[in-house]
């Protein structure tokens, strides 16, 4: 049992655990915090996935024309053009929401995969930023205030998107016609317009966040870069009841459990097996959410598509 | 899944002024879809020209379908591949129905040929017997996979989307630890190629046997898999217990004032959805046509995926689905000779993901058009 402890104390001591952690949970962030502007219209954006996957390829293309935030420019772009598709269709056309989000995923894996294996794009990691003072705070530090300059993006993102959603108007209406469409839609909001504009919003959020890990994490592009981590998003906006607060901690605890992948077996822990390791993050997900799924109230009509004369 | 499932025919008042005639209408729906198909492909084809530098568009869909059915020997396979995706389909089918948004397929379909590897390379036994108690283990498999998400919807209210995609990533994982370790399903040493994560291949007596038809060559899986089809058809259209499923996919208030007992329903169907899924693995593993009758690392080889599109694409019909699932099975058995023209043999998923987007949309027209005009109507009258 001691072993187990010291083992515990080795892992949370480890500076490049909170770094690894970090840099997941940054991504999760970007794509969780527009999921959540999505969700508090009303809609489940299964395609986050497919937005990051489609940013993430922009980045890699757009770097080596534009630079890194040429990259990130590419990736909006492309989000978006995902979200564009998304929204148009179930918020327009009014097909199911899901299916589409779905089918999208598959799509631009598709594509992508056909691209890379066409031309590979050639990217690189971005440089690392140190801000003075801030990285010396012992094991957190370097993790939060020595990254990769991308990752500083995320600091404004987060607080804008709470000052968007709870102190304009906008957020309001957008908070509105998550509750109840067709109480908004009798008071003039147009519902299905403000949310494509939602999902307009969370895919180039998602669509930088893929750009982003591209560049703070792997040099090399795969179409296996996003590998289920906008699912994970979806679920960190459930785990947080719908709040920005819990939102990123939930991104927070979903970055340190698939930190645990890299870190443990790197300490020289081989007593888990690494498929053990790979599920965790998925594992921890489904318990969380089994955990908080019911004792959270979700904006009443999420999920539900709006017509108007129809409950 | 939604009110995008209801038929136009529901919400277009009779005597609406102004309707065209029946006939009109059905050919405006064939060129809708003509439209949106060749839309799809035209697309597909745009994306060989300017997206890679090698291989022209022509050349990419004449191998497609020289190698889906014109080479000889070449339908035989597809038919092969046509049944996990078909089975896939059906579970999906009967899910989609009862309203629930399982997309953990893979996992599920994984986990079955699992069950079905485990069982199948231990037990003795005359062959027949075997085959059966392995294919019965696959179900068990994916439905006790798909069930935990189903238990999890209807006690907890976690959303099934979420959890059987997240479980279908367990499942692959849970699979390849099984695939390294000797008491679950990794084959002993001895007599193994140097591949090191693959499972003893089933015994020659414990295989699905396969017919011989004009040169082409297929399980009778195939057999199984449109005559389950009937059946979900039957059942689902003919019966009270899929008149209740559909009833609760449409307006799960209405069913429960009607007395159906919403937690039995939802969690059967996502049982019987998990086993069609488990099935289709175990039909994979003992049909042939996917490696060497052995559990394999990536077994699932996106079968899980392409049979849940075919489910989509049908819109929830299973008769309709026997033919998207074969159109599937062509492009994938197409895709194989891709490599000869120098295209990345994903394009064939890029065909496959324009042509369900692009199938999406008619439905959807069609459906928002006839709610148009039945508010128009209902107005006019008041």
């Amino acid at each position: 049992m001691s072993n187990f402890f010291s083992a515990l104390g080795d892992i949370f001591t480890n500076e490049s655990m909170y770094r690894n952690t970090m840099i997941v949970a940054v991504v999760l962030m970007f794509a969780a915090s527009g999921e959540l502007v999505a969700e508090k219209a009303g809609t489940i954006n299964i395609s986050l996935e497919g937005m990051m996957l489609a940013g993430a390829y922009a980045a890699a293309v757009g770097q080596a024309r534009g630079g890194a935030w040429g990259g990130l420019a590419m990736a909006a772009l492309a989000g978006l053009l995902v979200a564009a598709i998304q929204a148009n269709m179930s918020h327009r056309l009014s097909a199911d929401q899901f299916v589409v989000g779905l089918v999208l995923n598959v799509l631009v894996l598709g594509i992508v995969g056909f691209l890379v294996g066409s031309n590979e794009p050639e990217s690189h990691v971005v440089k690392r930023f140190e801000i003075p003072g801030l990285s010396k705070i012992p094991l957190i530090g370097p993790a939060l205030f020595d990254a990769p300059w991308v990752l500083y993006v995320v600091y404004p993102v987060v607080p804008a998107i709470w000052f968007l959603l709870y102190r304009t108007r906008w957020g309001l209406e957008v908070r509105a016609i998550g509750e109840d469409p067709n109480a908004s839609d009798v008071s003039g909001l147009s519902v299905n317009k403000l949310r494509r504009q939602t999902i307009y919003l969370t895919g180039m959020l998602a669509g930088v966040g893929g750009g982003y890990f591209l560049y703070a994490r792997s040099p090399l592009f795969e179409d296996s870069l996003i590998g289920g981590r906008g699912y994970i998003a979806i679920a960190a906006v459930i785990f947080g009841g719908w709040t920005l607060k819990g939102t990123v901690a939930g991104c927070v605890i979903f970055g340190l459990v698939s930190s645990f992948v890299l870190t443990i077996p790197g300490l020289g822990y081989k007593a888990i097996d690494t498929a053990f390791l790979a599920m965790a993050p998925n594992l921890v997900t489904i318990v969380v959410m089994l955990l908080f799924a019911k004792r959270v109230r979700q904006p009443a009509a999420l999920a539900r598509p709006f017509l108007r004369g129809l409950k | 899944m939604s009110e995008t499932a209801v038929f136009e025919s529901e919400v277009v008042p009779e005597n609406v002024p102004g309707e065209r005639s029946k006939a009109a209408s059905a050919l405006e729906v064939l060129a809708l879809y003509a439209i949106c198909l060749f839309g799809a492909l035209a697309l597909a084809a745009l994306l060989v020209e300017f997206g890679s530098d090698k291989g022209s568009w022509t050349s990419v869909y004449t191998v497609i379908l020289d190698g889906a059915i014109r080479r000889p020997g070449r339908w035989g396979l597809t038919l092969g591949i046509t049944a996990p995706i078909l089975l896939v389909g059906l579970g999906t089918t009967v899910s989609g129905r009862a309203g629930l948004v399982n997309i953990g397929q893979e996992g599920q379909l994984v986990v079955g040929a699992g069950f079905a590897c485990y069982v199948g390379v231990r037990i003795g036994g005359p062959g027949p017997i075997a085959i059966v108690v392995a294919l019965a283990c696959g179900i068990i498999g994916g439905a006790i996979w798909a069930g935990i998400a189903g238990a999890l919807r209807f006690w907890r209210n976690v959303p099934e989307v979420l959890t059987t995609l997240l479980m279908g990533i367990v499942a692959s994982n849970l699979v390849g630890w099984g695939l390294r370790n000797r008491f679950l399903l990794l084959a002993p040493p001895e007599g193994r190629a140097n591949r090191n994560q693959v499972s003893l291949p089933l015994a020659k007596s414990h295989r699905i046997p396969r017919v011989e038809l004009f040169g082409n060559e297929f399980p009778i899986s195939i057999v199984l898999a449109v005559g389950l089809a009937i059946v979900v058809w039957l059942v689902l259209g003919r019966t009270v217990v899929g008149f209740r499923l559909r009833m609760l996919g449409r307006n799960a208030r209405t069913a429960r004032r009607a007395g159906v007992n919403q937690k039995r329903y939802g969690i059967g169907a996502m049982l019987v959805s998990g086993g069609f899924a488990g099935l289709a693995g175990a039909v994979m593993l003992a049909g042939g046509d996917f490696g060497d009758y052995q559990l394999v690392a990536d077994f699932g080889a996106g079968i899980g995926f392409a049979g849940l599109l075919a489910a989509l694409v049908a819109r929830q019909r299973a008769l309709v689905l026997i033919f998207v699932a074969f159109l599937f099975a062509g492009l994938r058995s197409g895709s194989g000779f891709l490599r000869a023209t120098g295209v990345s043999a994903r394009i064939a998923d890029v065909v496959q993901g324009t042509l369900v987007l692009s199938m999406l949309l008619p439905p959807a027209i069609l459906y928002l058009r006839a709610r148009r005009r039945a508010i128009a109507a209902t107005s006019a009258r008041t």
